[in-house]
């Protein structure tokens, strides 16, 4: 207790809020991230399936799929733009010491992302007038756009794991950039597939439970039948590649960041046949309260041998290395987000030996509660995982190089809480609305499929929607008034 | 030497986002100015409806902006966020706003509900180009010096109100010319002229505000005074003087089809005119370009990233206006799949890649023929 009472006291008082706000606008915007990286890929396999097989439920899931796309991105692109306004806010220790090495990695990320918003706005408004084959060609390069996109954001963010690349003259200051070895760090890889893998899976569970839970209602017709289906088999697919990547990136923690290692698995003193403690509390005396002891676990876990050395938290001075609180933290993120992979990976063999032992999808309503609440499951495994990553990389914003208290902005803590009083509002508004407009957007499929066959363009269920067809010209004008406006007339045109 | 490169290409892109995102700030100046529910339908209807397919491209710009800073020249990017912090907090929480309100305000059905997300969407779309306004000018004005914690006097000083107020009628300017190419385009005679008046009104003012800024600046920010009365920065002030006047001509001649073009040499030319008259600097007397330039290996890089970057995306975003302006992007609707499903054998693609014909030929007749789906 007594060296975290120092350290905080030591600390500026603009570390706590800069902290939570940087941790709040994280949070919050990577809710969003599968749904920007993965749900494109998805919405393409249906969309292909769609055209091959001349399946026009399949094309309905798929378009609909892409207007929640859009949704979703325009507010992941106003989160994103607030996290790049924050790196200055808030760190600008950070970008004035070591931008010019790692800043790059935005550079790609955010050419990607132009690209991508260019692609969805044609994907989306091309629906109706671009040649199927076309339109769908169109839409083809948006799952490399959003992989490109995660390239640069991991390769920022394993460089501050793992920094490497530049040299540092007399002053501290880096000089001598290699960007390419700057870009591929040796966290690079492991960070970068696992984060990859996991925005498919957790996209494809959350798109695939939406229509469980319909399929529980009783909702089994062929629509609900293929838009869970599709989804759940990619997420499926995966999650047992997810658990051997997950596996490997602990790995090379272990290996490239011991000290994380250590947080993460609470271990204290560097030892060999150091046991597995599943959740439990670490006490600042390095005492570990609660939890279930594995003995030997941890060393056979970190190197296939009880006899593996685990590098313990004490390897290093008390201000090089997280709290016991913050230990505690990153290791209940950890077991957390294995536990919800196992179950995760559970339900995935029961469906896949359902699908290719029996042929046919599982009966039980558990498997479709289980299905349900894949989705919620897999969105908090990501949070988990990036607390992980995050809280175990404490005091360091760069690892060994530079202190989170050195990076802070000199702004005033008072104006830090201010702000994040503000952001939170703004963001509860935001993703509260977010949150209507993809109920109604349900509400008006709902209503779309119950209502007899007509061409009711005039109010198609996504009229309402901020991409839905453009509303007609208001009242006024005569020439337009029996149009939907949609559409300029053939002279209109410039 | 690549220093000096990449300075101009984050001018360049600078002036892409004064330009582009100006347009949609421009947008939401005339929707907070519409009038009431009733009297500002229609321009409401039409600034929804040129936004729609491409709003969201445009804030995209200041992302590449920052990217630029904070690899190339990391001292400034520190600078520029300590010294600026309450212009630049509210400028981000302006755009989040702003994007939110702009995306959500559709949804809403109630006139009330509409108010307060076209509230929030205009308002924020008033107060994100002034306080980034205000940065520039604290920049323009060398109150920034590297080492400068947050203070008022950075951005609360004549300079930085200036560059706000311009900021804020040059985005109105903008946004008047496009919308009224917009009219046309969609067809609404009225608007055209609604606002034609407006970016006449709009590039008086711009005008009268350059006037005032060329006075106060020469005492408030001498570097920059000299410099846009001189030499290059001289020749870019006429060049933005000469498509002023380019752009009343055509606006008042009607055939306002090549205002846009105009309007946009307006802007950019000032923005280039700003920062050629900062030259050498990146904040005027106290850090220059070769100063404040990242590790040159970096600085390379930034400029293949940004090469690719024009490679790609450049003609991407032509592509996007390609398509939007040839009546290509057309909102989604259930009816485009119904009518292909009458079905299996009929190619889904069919009766929809008809591009010659008439977009609603398909749902006036909405074809008896055949179940809608196998639901």
């Amino acid at each position: 207790m007594h060296t975290t009472v120092t350290l905080l006291a030591d600390a500026p008082a603009q570390l706590l809020p800069a902290r939570q706000l940087m941790a709040f606008t994280l949070a919050s915007h990577i809710i969003l991230v599968p749904f920007g990286v993965a749900l494109p890929l998805i919405t393409l396999v249906m969309h292909y399936r769609g055209l091959r097989h001349h399946d026009p439920v399949a094309l309905l899931l798929a378009r609909r799929w892409s207007a929640v796309m859009a949704v979703q991105f325009a507010v992941g692109v106003v989160t994103g733009t607030v996290l790049s306004f924050e790196f200055g806010l808030l760190w600008p220790g950070l970008m004035g010491t070591w931008g010019g090495v790692f800043g790059i990695g935005f550079g790609v990320e955010a050419w990607a992302f132009f690209l991508e918003a260019v692609l969805i706005a044609i994907y989306l408004y091309g629906w109706r007038r671009l040649k199927p084959g076309t339109h769908f060609l169109l839409g083809l390069p948006l799952p490399a756009a959003a992989l490109l996109g995660a390239f640069g954001i991991l390769a920022a963010n394993s460089w501050m794991n793992t920094p490497q690349g530049f040299t540092l003259d007399a002053e501290g200051k880096p000089v001598d950039v290699h960007i390419w070895s700057a870009i591929f760090t040796p966290m690079f890889g492991p960070q970068y597939w696992h984060f990859v893998v996991a925005m498919l899976v957790t996209a494809g569970y959350t798109v695939a439970g939406v229509y469980a839970v319909g399929w529980l209602r009783g909702r089994r017709d062929r629509y609900h039948r293929l838009g869970f289906t599709v989804p759940f088999t990619l997420a499926a697919v995966f999650t047992p590649v997810q658990m051997l990547l997950g596996d490997s990136i602990a790995r090379s923690v272990f290996h490239k960041q011991p000290v994380k290692f250590a947080a993460t698995e609470m271990v204290w003193r560097t030892d060999t046949r150091v046991p597995e403690y599943i959740f439990g509390r670490l006490r600042p005396d390095g005492s570990i309260s609660g939890g279930i002891k594995i003995p030997q676990l941890d060393s056979y876990l970190a190197g296939f041998t009880a006899d593996t050395r685990v590098t313990g938290l004490t390897s290093v001075p008390a201000s090089d290395r997280p709290t016991a609180a913050q230990a505690t933290i990153t290791h209940w993120a950890f077991d957390l987000m294995v536990v919800l992979g196992s179950l995760l990976l559970l339900l995935a063999l029961w469906y896949g030996w359902c699908r290719l032992r029996r042929r046919r999808l599982p009966r039980s309503p558990w498997f479709f509660r289980g299905a349900a609440c894949a989705g919620v499951a897999s969105v908090v495994a990501v949070e988990c995982g990036w607390v992980t990553a995050e809280v175990g990389r404490q005091p360091w914003i760069v690892y060994r190089h530079m202190r989170i208290a050195e990076a802070v902005t000199a702004t005033r803590s008072t104006s830090l809480w201010i702000m994040l009083g503000l952001v939170i509002v703004v963001y509860v508004f935001i993703f509260g609305s977010l949150l209507a407009v993809l109920l109604k957007m349900r509400t008006g499929w709902r209503l779309a499929d119950a209502r007899p066959a007509a061409g009711e363009r005039h109010e198609g269920p996504e009229t309402g929607t901020p991409y839905g067809p453009r509303s007609p010209v208001p009242a006024g004008d005569p020439r337009s008034s029996g149009d939907t406006g949609a559409a300029p007339a053939e002279d209109g045109r410039p | 030497m690549i220093a000096a490169v990449i300075a101009v290409a984050l001018l360049l892109a600078v002036a892409a986002y004064a330009c582009a995102g100006g347009t949609d700030y421009g947008a939401g100046f005339w929707d907070l100015t519409a009038g009431g529910a009733e009297r500002g339908k229609r321009p409401r209807w039409l600034i929804d409806h040129a936004m729609a397919p491409v709003w969201e491209v445009n804030n995209v710009w200041l992302v590449f902006i920052f990217v630029i800073m904070w690899t190339g020249f990391p001292i400034l990017f520190q600078t520029v966020f300590s010294a600026m912090w309450v212009p630049l907090a509210l400028a981000a929480i302006g755009l989040v706003l702003r994007g939110a309100g702009f995306a959500l305000r559709k949804p809403v059905r109630r006139i009330a509900g509409r108010r307060l997300y076209g509230a929030v969407f205009a308002l924020s779309s008033l107060l994100t180009p002034f306080f980034l306004g205000a940065a520039v000018g604290g920049i323009a004005s060398g109150r920034a010096v590297p080492g400068t914690e947050a203070s008022a006097h950075a951005w609360a000083n004549p300079t930085s109100i200036l560059f706000g107020l311009i900021a804020i009628v040059s985005t109105a300017f903008l946004g008047a010319v496009f919308l009224a190419a917009d009219a046309t385009r969609f067809d609404a005679p009225d608007l055209v002229g609604y606002f034609r008046r407006r970016a006449l009104g709009s590039l008086v003012a711009l005008a009268v505000l350059a006037g005032i800024m060329l006075s106060v600046t020469r005492s408030d920010a001498p570097h920059v005074w000299h410099g846009l009365t001189h030499g290059v920065g001289l020749g870019l002030v006429v060049l933005a003087g000469a498509c002023s006047l380019a752009t009343g001509l055509l606006l008042l001649r009607r055939s306002g089809a090549w205002s846009r073009l105009t309007a946009v040499g307006v802007v950019a030319a000032a923005v280039l005119a700003w920062g050629a008259a900062q030259r050498p600097y990146l904040i005027p007397t106290s850090l220059t370009v070769a100063e404040g330039a990242g590790p040159p290996s970096s600085l390379r890089w930034v400029g293949l990233v940004s090469l690719v970057a024009a490679v790609v995306v450049c003609p991407a975003v032509a592509f996007l206006y390609w398509l939007d302006t040839h009546g290509q992007l057309e909102p989604l609707s259930d009816d485009d799949l119904h009518r292909t499903e009458p079905g299996r054998d009929d190619p889904p693609g069919r009766g929809r890649t008809d591009r010659k014909d008439p977009v609603h030929g398909g749902t006036t007749d909405p074809g008896p023929d055949g179940p809608r789906d196998p639901r």
